[in-house]
């Protein structure tokens, strides 16, 4: 696995112009601005962090791209020097700090529809990333509605492809204390599921919370 | 040249789209979407919305992870973000189609191939896929707003083990064609503007023939792509009840 890159932050939470503790399967949407960064710190491990990053300036025009992203960087996972692209082909946020080494782009979230196809028709009142993105939304301000939930990052997630074309969801390569931090290069709105996933090991089936930094 | 296997059943429509066109059509359950690749050269881009709540549209990660594949062949059904089987897989004579590559822009247009207008060149002028999807969805009062990652026909993207992503320049060939059956009215809209990442220095994008015909009937129990895993049978059950149909065993 070469491509991991893990690289240390030298930025001290004690400097953080922001702390928050997101509660296993809570949302949570904030605005970073352009030369801020942001880390998400997994503080008891294997948390998978769905997110999706908006253009502050035109949330429901610009949006993260995967497919942009990882065309531009001709490699499907992110890790340090990934640079989130935008559906409009413009930088949002440069990773530059990674402890954990490899995070998935390709799996986007769960909902109640989908855990019902993936796991039992009878799991579709269980909680769901999705849901939170709704409700987040929802109680915003931006004008974000469902058409604007594109498909998402997974921090800390790992979700290996085969050469042979399959796609492989492995026991999270992440751990306490892990985090992964990005510089934003435009004003951009972080949406965030701290996901509530109990049918399979992306939270280790054992939802915990994340902590959001940001730093001037 | 076309080496499709010929259909004993009714075929309702036949048409030819070269390569740079857009199309789309709402086609109904029941009825499959045959799409040939003529000169072997072809990239189809594909997207699925549900034409009475549009905001259900196909849904790339739902599908991949769903069925635990990146690529498409038989057998796999392309999801909706509701949990439901749009259309299906039933044939296939490549064994894999792109779900990760996505369009090209018109900067990357221009960049790859240079600038080749409409003033000078008529209709031979140079189109992304980005235009031709946004202009073919404009006029189901869709936009970009609802341009999501699509599907690449006849394109192949691998992985190497670091996750580098490859094009496969001879993937596909002359007469290679997928089948498509509706599972629900799917509205398709497609284009066939070249892959973004394809490294063809020229921009010689393919045509392809678009064929409909009416499904066998579809016999859950038994069927191919129903049971070709078992997340296909509770997408199907799902579809079952958007369609008012009995449920099944």
């Amino acid at each position: 696995m070469s491509s991991q890159t893990l690289v240390e932050s030298r930025l001290d939470p004690a400097n953080a112009v922001y702390r928050e503790v997101v509660p296993a399967g809570s949302p949570w949407m904030h605005e970073v601005k352009k030369g801020q960064t942001f880390r998400i710190l997994d503080l008891e491990g294997n948390q998978a962090a769905d997110t999706i990053f908006y253009s502050l300036e035109r949330p429901t025009e610009e949006h993260y791209s995967a497919v942009d992203t990882i065309r531009a960087q001709g490699n499907a996972y992110l890790t340090t020097g990934s640079v989130l692209m935008s559906n409009e082909g413009n930088p949002m946020l440069t990773i530059t700090a990674d402890t954990c080494g490899r995070h998935d782009t390709l799996g986007g979230a769960c909902s109640a529809e989908s855990n019902q196809v993936r796991y039992a028709l009878d799991k579709k009142p269980m909680h769901n990333c999705r849901d939170s993105f709704l409700t987040a939304i929802a109680e915003s301000h931006y004008g974000l509605t469902k058409r604007d939930i594109v498909p998402n990052i997974n921090f800390f997630m790992n979700v290996p492809l085969t050469a042979e074309g399959g796609l492989t969801f492995e026991d999270g390569i992440s751990d306490a204390g892990k985090y992964v931090e990005m510089r934003a290069e435009m004003d951009v709105i972080a949406l965030v599921s701290n996901c509530p996933q109990l049918n399979n090991p992306c939270n280790a089936y054992n939802p915990t919370p994340v902590e959001m930094l940001v730093w001037d | 040249m076309n080496t499709s296997p010929e259909l004993n059943t009714p075929i309702v429509h036949r048409d030819t789209l070269p390569g740079a066109r857009y199309w789309s059509l709402v086609v109904k359950r029941g009825f499959c979407l045959r799409l040939v690749d003529r000169d072997g050269r072809a990239n189809v881009s594909t997207l699925l919305y549900n034409p009475i709540n549009p905001l259900e549209r196909y849904n790339a990660p739902d599908t991949l992870k769903g069925q635990h594949t990146s690529k498409l062949t038989r057998g796999n059904m392309l999801y909706s973000d509701m949990g439901r089987v749009m259309m299906s897989i039933v044939d296939d004579s490549l064994g894999w189609h792109d779900t990760i590559g996505g369009i090209s822009d018109a900067a990357m247009v221009r960049e790859k191939y240079g600038e080749h207008g409409y003033q000078q060149y008529g209709n031979d002028f140079y189109r992304s896929g980005r235009e031709l999807f946004l202009i073919e969805l404009e006029k189901w009062n869709l936009g970009r707003r609802d341009l999501v990652p699509n599907l690449n026909f006849f394109s192949k993207v691998h992985a190497d083990a670091d996750g580098t992503l490859m094009f496969d320049p001879e993937h596909s060939q002359p007469g290679a064609h997928i089948d498509l059956r509706a599972e629900m009215d799917t509205l398709v809209v497609l284009n066939t503007a070249p892959h973004p990442m394809d490294a063809d220095p020229e921009y010689r994008p393919g045509e392809i023939d678009l064929v409909i015909y009416r499904s066998e009937p579809v016999v859950p129990a038994y069927d191919y792509c129903v049971n070709f895993r078992p997340e296909n049978a509770r997408a199907y059950a799902n579809t079952a009840i958007h369609n008012c149909q009995e449920a099944y065993s």
